[in-house]
């Protein structure tokens, strides 16, 4: 059923009786072209653009939980490419033309809204670090605006601009086009276009372990409603996030440049438009925009010691709030309604990992820190483009796998090979 | 989450800083493989369940604990000196 | 709705004073009485409507008396003070306030966004999802269509309006420890509370309201011979004057992290007309507890029906409490709607305290005949197997529709009667409050018996008592918190001792609600009130494939409003589950997210509102403001960045500093430096593996300059670092890379190197650092200098020497930043400012100039000293040409790495200078590029370090260019587009004054 204003109408008037599923619930087939591990935003899209632009629509995605169970369903919805290095500007870049028609792609409104993102700085020193980053943006072809103290007071009438303020606001980098989506219609919105185009989605099914000849990977094995399964593949792509240890373990990959932490995000109640973009503070870590809702949805910093738990300590959450009200004082009466934490997949540069292998028939998608909402459209297409062609794209080609070992880390912080410092 | 360090005792984890897995050991000094520090620095198990940590009380002794902490409960099994771990790393 | 105060008198009003007390709501003086709630003082008052849904817009009243509530939100306060969507629940009354109705315009009685009702059905859940994607089928142009849309949707949304001035109140913070915290005073809590207090534990008590007593404050049932809320009075005193106890009300405990963290916020002063100033308004408790007993007690739950969101449909154990606590009837004429026995119970109650009951209609045929014994003395019209079909009134309840009901099949019958009444008190069961364990992972249990789920097994040291862990009723309350105090001290390894449980008189009822938690008569059933979902919109969901708990929640937003779906998520899920003919216990729940309530922002901050961070100041900090210098914060310091004079700018301030230290001899704070005492039999061999160059062999009275990697490879930090005897060294850092460094050489000392005889100490803030630059500098020192040649040859180029200055013990190093003449001069920090004076004075007759951190980044510059612009973690020594200070003698940090092949490519990014060619400021953050300002190519590299140089007579930079070390000599640009800026510079190298170093070796 093709959504539009005219469906919603003429389904109103019969009692909304008529809507069907908006993806199937298959049983799987014991054989695919291609296995994708993970329901999340990175898996779902992969299938999407598989079937659509590569034209393999033999593919089951399979996931443990519910669809879009993971971070795409965690995060705090910011979409930009304001990067400093030319791997990652390219690439988000791309995943940001993408966004701008994916509402008319997939026929769902995931409800992107290029709002502005803005970073602030707070000394002289790191207005000239944003105005390198916004000339690195521009020189590839990529909007953004240094704008000055009155400038970013204009915008966002709330901050904190006063000369007194423990870190005075000098200005801001921003990049115009960049802003949020819905990040749950993203995951229901590529399931439901994958879904038509004859993609397999199998939710409540647990990759259990891999089918190997040899070294191959050839398929996996699967519990399903408490059933052992296999379902067999040419080609098996990993897009798991924080759980790719635990998946790459079971194919005999016992250590990756990987560490998963808890990140946590926040949200407030709901109030009228109170700040119209998306808003970092410079001097620490923080980052505040307001959902449709009118919620505040904010967050920081991980909760910097491994875990594999969807849930934080008190720390972060001091951290984070008085951060976000020395920037914006006038937030301070309002009230935090809900918490919640997602496991990222921290690499040693803070950069993403879209590559074949690291076993045959196997592909793996991963490493993406806590920046992997933006990034979910391009993701799913470099990792479609790469499992088609068993080689990547232009787009995903720096981003491989054994890049730390020969000494090519994507390092945007400088910070080193220290997952949790990215 | 709370750590008993062994000189000061139980404490609060944001009185320390996190350092990471006690499993991955640098090579030793005379050892040139690019390889082997390769490893060291890149290669991490990243286990759900126990995880065998380095926390150092920055904000206290500064000393280095080795901590054996559940990943997935957060449940922390043990708080131990770094000397004699490391010793026998040797 | 048209409540209105009873008769006050025994059992009746037991929570209202006689004090009349006025306040405003929606620009209208009203008047209450003292303990009233802002809900209990608008329902005496007859007020109905008080706000207006989410999505429709509908008029809503009163639902619930406490932090569950859905619908009465409101806004407090005007200008600064202003705070949106405060539940009218849990306002305390007091003389003045002020309170709006919000989301309505232009009031609340007719609000014209109303008009969503009429598109009711097509404003159904996922109604985004579906449109606004904007004409065609592809496109941004679309995107923008969506953009255009979303600005009134958002204006649309959002509850009340926040404000955007600061705040001016603040907020404070506790650390507390103690044995067992105690979360909850109802029955349950107060039993545990005694018998942890007495049995000698530290213990926490909190409540949410503002008097203990839970449920026991609004109960007709006696205990030890008393009525139950004098004995919650009596054990409230006793704790309170017990020096063991900490019992704190108006505290709500929040969330539950990890080794039995809690924060509990308490609200301060929040109910005060006019608080004490020096009071934070709230104050978060940090709790870490040994065990805790969680007593939170249960929320009833609504049963669903058609009309179910008219003001005067309300929970009915809220009507109670409204009835006996506040002494207010909630409506002239009060139905009661029921699924278990409570409903008659509270039917009773109020009756005794003067409301009129017309009705109790019960969904159950089989009502035990002691319940049924109940209405005779409330004269109520008994209806059993019965439902409310519908509800008439179209802003206010006037009447309901009542319909023969089968239990089994869910059924309505044909046969209906109409009765009359304004308020429609519900009871559908009872949910059990295991929020604060289910946020630590604990998984509930549905419990078929009771209808309810319950918290599940402990993950951490708690104990569940009461209606939580599902001991409903006053005695099995009283018994589970007696018995979870005993668990809970064992816990805290204390003595268990005996327990004692006292005696109940009162009503032994069944709990247990017949499984009835919605009547589909066809008309709009609202599940979760505040959010406008209904069951339709729960069905709609099952039927587009959203049959996840989770992905309901989603979907719908059912139980994401602000009340976070206390009194909707169980029946949410209920018919759910009946759509997908499954039972409950197989739907499962979401997991709880912390906080319990929503909590204030600012009391999350707690002291760090308008502190965020301690400022780090040197010795010389008050000199530096005296003079009027620049302060700039360099993270967590404040530095002088320039000492401009009347008239000044930051840039001829520093270009004047510059000159005058070249020309003759400046002096600088440079205390900020990091240092780090490093001593041991090894220290020697540990500085060696540390740094890329040698220090081994470094001779006792000398400094040498040295370079850090990661083990990456990469450049980590720089300093000096001095020998000041065989077994002990200073080391120096950069600013920034203190703490960093610190921790770095700790690694390496405790884990990596365990066997080296080392100790290391942080004396950063230990030594007070000044260094005195230019030809005029030796002048300098040789005038205040005691107990030191400080000739060339008595004291060289990197020597280290011990001396006095003005009595003050000082050491001297001969180090150079700026490429001049030049000496740092390290004292005791307490003597800091008395060493700068004596410096400052020695320096006058040569016409000492202060510099701030623009001349001192402006001499590095023209020198070709790299610093953290250029150690921006991206780098190596080859890169910053700097190859010459990595030894191949000796094995490092970093050594291994550092020879991958990627590291010697001729395209690396490589430290250049530039100058400009045009007089054109490089201004900072420019790229390097060959092509023109409208069309300037890619990006070769970048402006790091840029400044105007007195020396060259021109604007220079340090860069980082690609293949940068061969192209000296190039014409190029720098390109600036964020700063509209471009202009031709020429690549030099970047030793730009004195290559050979023969000023700082003079």
């Amino acid at each position: 059923m093709r959504y539009s204003a005219f469906a919603i109408l003429k389904n109103a008037l019969r009692g909304n009786r008529d809507w069907t599923p908006a993806w199937r619930k298959p049983e799987p087939r014991s054989n695919y072209d291609v296995i994708i591990i993970g329901g999340g935003g990175h898996g779902l899209s992969t299938a999407f653009y598989l079937a659509s632009v590569h034209g393999i629509t033999n593919v089951a995605v399979i996931e443990k939980g519910y669809l879009g169970s993971g971070n795409v369903g965690r995060n705090t919805t910011i979409v930009r490419s304001n990067y400093r290095l030319s791997a990652n500007s390219a690439f988000y870049e791309k995943s940001m033309d993408l966004w701008r028609e994916l509402s008319q792609t997939l026929n769902y409104n995931v409800m992107f809204s290029p709002r502005g993102v803005l970073n602030l700085a707070h000394t002289p020193g790191q207005m000239d670090t944003h105005a390198e980053r916004g000339n690195q943006m521009r020189l590839m072809g990529v909007r953004s605006e240094l704008l000055d103290r009155d400038q970013v007071a204009r915008l966002n009438p709330g901050l904190d601009v006063s000369g007194s303020a423990r870190f005075p606001v000098h200005g801001g980098l921003l990049q115009p086009d960049a802003g949020n989506a819905r990040h749950d219609a993203v995951a229901w919105g590529y399931a439901r276009a994958a879904d038509q185009l004859g993609v397999d989605i199998l939710e409540n099914t647990e990759v259990v372990g891999f089918l190997k000849e040899g070294d191959k990977i050839v398929g996996v094995e699967t519990m399903r409603h408490g059933e052992r399964g296999e379902i067999r593949a040419r080609k098996t792509g990993v897009a798991v996030a924080g759980n790719t240890g635990r998946v790459m373990k079971m194919a005999g990959v016992d250590k990756l440049p990987i560490e998963s932490t808890v990140l946590q995000a926040f949200v407030s109640e709901s109030v009228k438009p109170i700040i119209p973009t998306v808003t970092t503070f410079g001097a620490g870590h923080l980052y505040v925009s307001q959902s449709d809702k009118g919620g505040l949805v904010f967050g920081g910093n991980i909760d910097y010691y491994n875990s594999y738990a969807q849930r934080g300590n008190l720390p972060v959450w001091e951290e984070v709030t008085s951060e976000l009200i020395a920037m914006f004082p006038n937030f301070a009466r309002l009230r935090l309604l809900r918490s919640w934490g997602g496991i990222m997949d921290m690499s040693m540069d803070g950069s993403p990992i879209i590559t074949t292998g690291p076993l045959p028939g196997m592909y793996l998608n991963a490493g993406w820190c806590y920046g992997g909402f933006k990034a979910t459209p391009a993701s799913g297409w470099c990792f479609a483009h790469t499992i088609a062609n068993d080689k990547p794209h232009a787009f995903n080609e720096a981003f491989t796998l054994d890049r730390f070992k020969q000494g090519n880390p994507i390092d945007e912080l400088g910070a080193g090979p220290t997952p949790w410092y990215h | 989450m709370r750590l008993t360090c062994p000189y000061c005792g139980s404490r609060d984890h944001q009185e320390f800083t996190y350092r990471g897995d006690a499993t991955a050991v640098r090579p030793a000094l005379n050892n040139t493989s690019i390889d082997d520090h390769n490893a060291y620095i890149f290669d991490r198990s990243n286990p759900d369940g126990v995880h065998q940590e380095l926390w150092n009380h920055t904000s206290g002794c500064r000393t280095h604990l080795v901590v054996e902490r559940n990943t997935v409960t957060h449940e922390v099994l043990s708080c131990k000196p770094v000397g004699p771990f490391a010793r026998k790393l040797k | 709705m048209s409540g209105f105060r009873l008769n006050l008198r025994d059992g009746v009003g037991t929570a209202i004073g006689d004090k009349s007390i006025q306040f405003v709501f929606d620009g209208k003086p009203y008047r209450g009485r003292e303990g009233d709630s802002l809900a209990s003082a608008l329902m005496a008052n007859g007020v109905s409507i008080v706000g207006r849904s989410f999505k429709y817009h509908r008029p809503r009243g009163i639902f619930s008396a406490g932090s569950e509530e859905p619908n009465a939100l409101v806004t407090l306060h005007r200008g600064a003070r202003r705070e949106p969507n405060i539940r009218a629940t849990e306002v305390e009354l007091y003389d003045g306030l002020t309170a709006r109705s919000q989301n309505r315009w232009p009031s609340v009685n007719f609000d014209v966004m109303a008009i969503n009702q009429l598109a009711g059905s097509a404003f159904s859940a996922g109604f985004y999802y579906k449109t606004f994607m904007g004409p065609g089928r592809r496109g941004h142009k679309a995107t923008q269509f969506w953009w255009f849309c979303e600005q009134f949707i958002r204006r649309a949304a959002g509850l009340g309006r926040g404000t955007n001035l600061p705040d001016p109140d603040h907020y404070g913070r506790m650390n507390a420890y103690c044995d067992i915290l105690v979360v909850g005073t109802g029955a349950a809590g107060l039993a545990a509370a005694r018998r942890a207090a007495a049995g000698g534990a530290r213990v926490i008590v909190c409540e949410e309201r503002a008097v203990a007593g839970g449920s026991l404050t609004s109960l007709p049932d006696y205990i030890d011979g008393e009525p139950a809320r004098d004995w919650a009075a009596g054990q409230r005193d006793e704790l309170s004057a017990m020096d063991n106890v900490t019992l704190l009300t108006r505290t709500t405990v929040q969330s539950y992290f990890d080794d039995n963290t809690f924060l509990a916020i308490e609200r301060v002063t929040d109910h005060q007309a006019r608080p004490a100033a020096a009071t934070p308004r709230q104050r978060a408790w940090n709790i870490r507890a040994r065990s805790a007993v969680i007593a939170t007690g249960a929320l009833e739950r609504p049963i669903v029906f058609a009309g179910n969101d008219r003001p005067g449909v309300m929970l009915a154990d809220a009507a109670r409490r409204y009835a006996v606590e506040f002494g207010t009837a909630p409506g002239r004429a009060v139905a009661v709607f029921t699924n278990n026995d409570t409903g008659w119970l509270v039917a009773r109650d109020m009756a005794r305290a003067g409301v009129i009951v017309t009705d109790i209609i019960d969904v159950r045929t089989d009502v035990p005949d002691e319940i049924r014994a109940i209405s005779e003395e409330t004269r109520a019209a008994v209806s059993t197997g019965s439902a409310i079909r519908s509800v008439k009134g179209a802003r206010a309840v006037s009447g309901a529709v009542i319909a023969e009901y089968n239990e089994m099949t869910g059924e309505l019958g044909e046969t209906r009667k109409t009765i009359a009444c304004d308020c429609i008190a519900v009871s559908g069961g009872w949910s059990p409050v295991f929020h604060l364990t289910s946020q630590q992972g604990g998984k509930p249990v549905w419990e078929a018996e009771l209808q309810a789920f319950l918290p599940g097994e402990p993950t951490q040291n708690w104990h569940g008592a009461g209606a939580m862990v599902g001991a409903f009723g006053l005695r099995a309350a009283l018994q589970s918190g007696d018995k979870a105090a005993g668990a809970a001290l064992a816990d805290a390894k204390l003595r268990k001792g005996r327990g004692h449980v006292p005696k109940v008189e009162g009503d032994a009822i069944d709990y247990a609600p017949a499984p009835v938690f919605e009547i589909n008569s066809g008309g709009k059933s609202f599940v979760d009130l505040q959010h406008d979902v209904t069951a339709e919109d729960v069905r709609l969901a099952h039927r587009e494939g959203f049959v996840s708990v989770e992905h309901l929640k989603r979907y719908t937003t059912l139980g994401m409003a602000t009340d976070q779906g206390k009194t909707s998520n169980v029946t949410g899920l209920a018919i759910m589950a009946a759509a997908s003919d499954k039972a409950i216990a197989d739907t499962g729940t979401t997991r709880f997210r912390p906080p319990y309530t929503p909590v204030t922002l600012g009391a999350l901050a707690g002291e760090k509102y308008g502190h965020l961070a301690a400022e780090r100041l040197t010795p010389m900090h008050d000199w530096h403001v005296e003079q009027d210098a620049h302060m700039y914060a360099n993270g967590p310091w404040l530095r002088p960045e320039s000492y401009n004079l009347p008239g000044e700018t930051v840039e001829q301030a520093y270009i004047r500093e510059t000159r005058l230290v070249r020309e003759g001899v400046g002096i600088v704070d440079v205390s900020t430096l990091g240092k780090i005492d490093v001593q041991g039999p090894d220290a020697a061999e540990f500085l060696n593996r540390i740094y890329t160059n040698g220090f081994a062999k470094l001779p006792v009275g000398k400094a040498r300059y040295g370079l850090m990697l990661r083990e990456d490879g990469f450049l980590f930090d720089d300093g000096t670092t001095w020998r000041l005897a065989e077994n002990r060294y200073l080391m120096t850092t950069t600013t920034a890379g203190a703490g960093r460094v610190m921790e770095h050489l700790e690694y390496y000392r405790d884990f990596v190197w365990p066997n080296l005889k080392v100790a290391l100490a942080s004396v950063s803030d230990e030594w007070a650092g000044i260094a005195v630059a230019g030809p005029k500098s030796r002048a300098v020192l040789k005038a205040c200098v005691k107990g030191c040649d400080v000739s060339d040859k008595g004291l060289p180029f990197m020597g280290v020497r011990d001396a006095t200055i003005g009595g003050i013990e000082v050491k001297i190093a001969r180090l150079s930043f700026s490429g001049e003449l030049a000496y740092e001069v390290y004292c005791g920090s307490h003597h800091g400012q008395s060493l700068w004076d004596l410096l400052f004075k020695a320096g006058e007759k040569h016409n000492i100039v202060p510099y701030g951190l623009e001349a001192l980044s402006t001499l590095r510059i023209e020198k070709g000293h790299v610093a953290g612009p250029e150690l921006n973690g991206r780098t190596t020594p080859h890169d910053l040409a700097l190859s010459g200070m990595v030894s191949s003698k000796k094995n490092f940090v970093g050594s291994v790495l550092l020879q991958r092949e990627t590291f010697s490519k001729a395209d690396r990014l490589q430290l250049v200078a530039v100058k400009s060619l045009d007089g054109q400021r490089v201004s900072g953050g420019s790229h390097l590029v060959s092509g023109s300002k409208d069309n300037p190519g890619r990006s070769q590299g970048h402006v790091t370090s840029p400044c105007y140089s007195p020396e060259l007579g021109c604007y220079i930079s340090l860069a980082m260019l690609e293949g940068g070390s061969a192209r000296h000599g190039e014409k190029m640009f720098f390109s600036n587009p964020v700063r509209n800026k471009h202009g031709a510079v020429e690549v030099i190298s970047h030793h730009m004054i004195d290559p050979t170093g023969g000023r700082m070796h003079g």
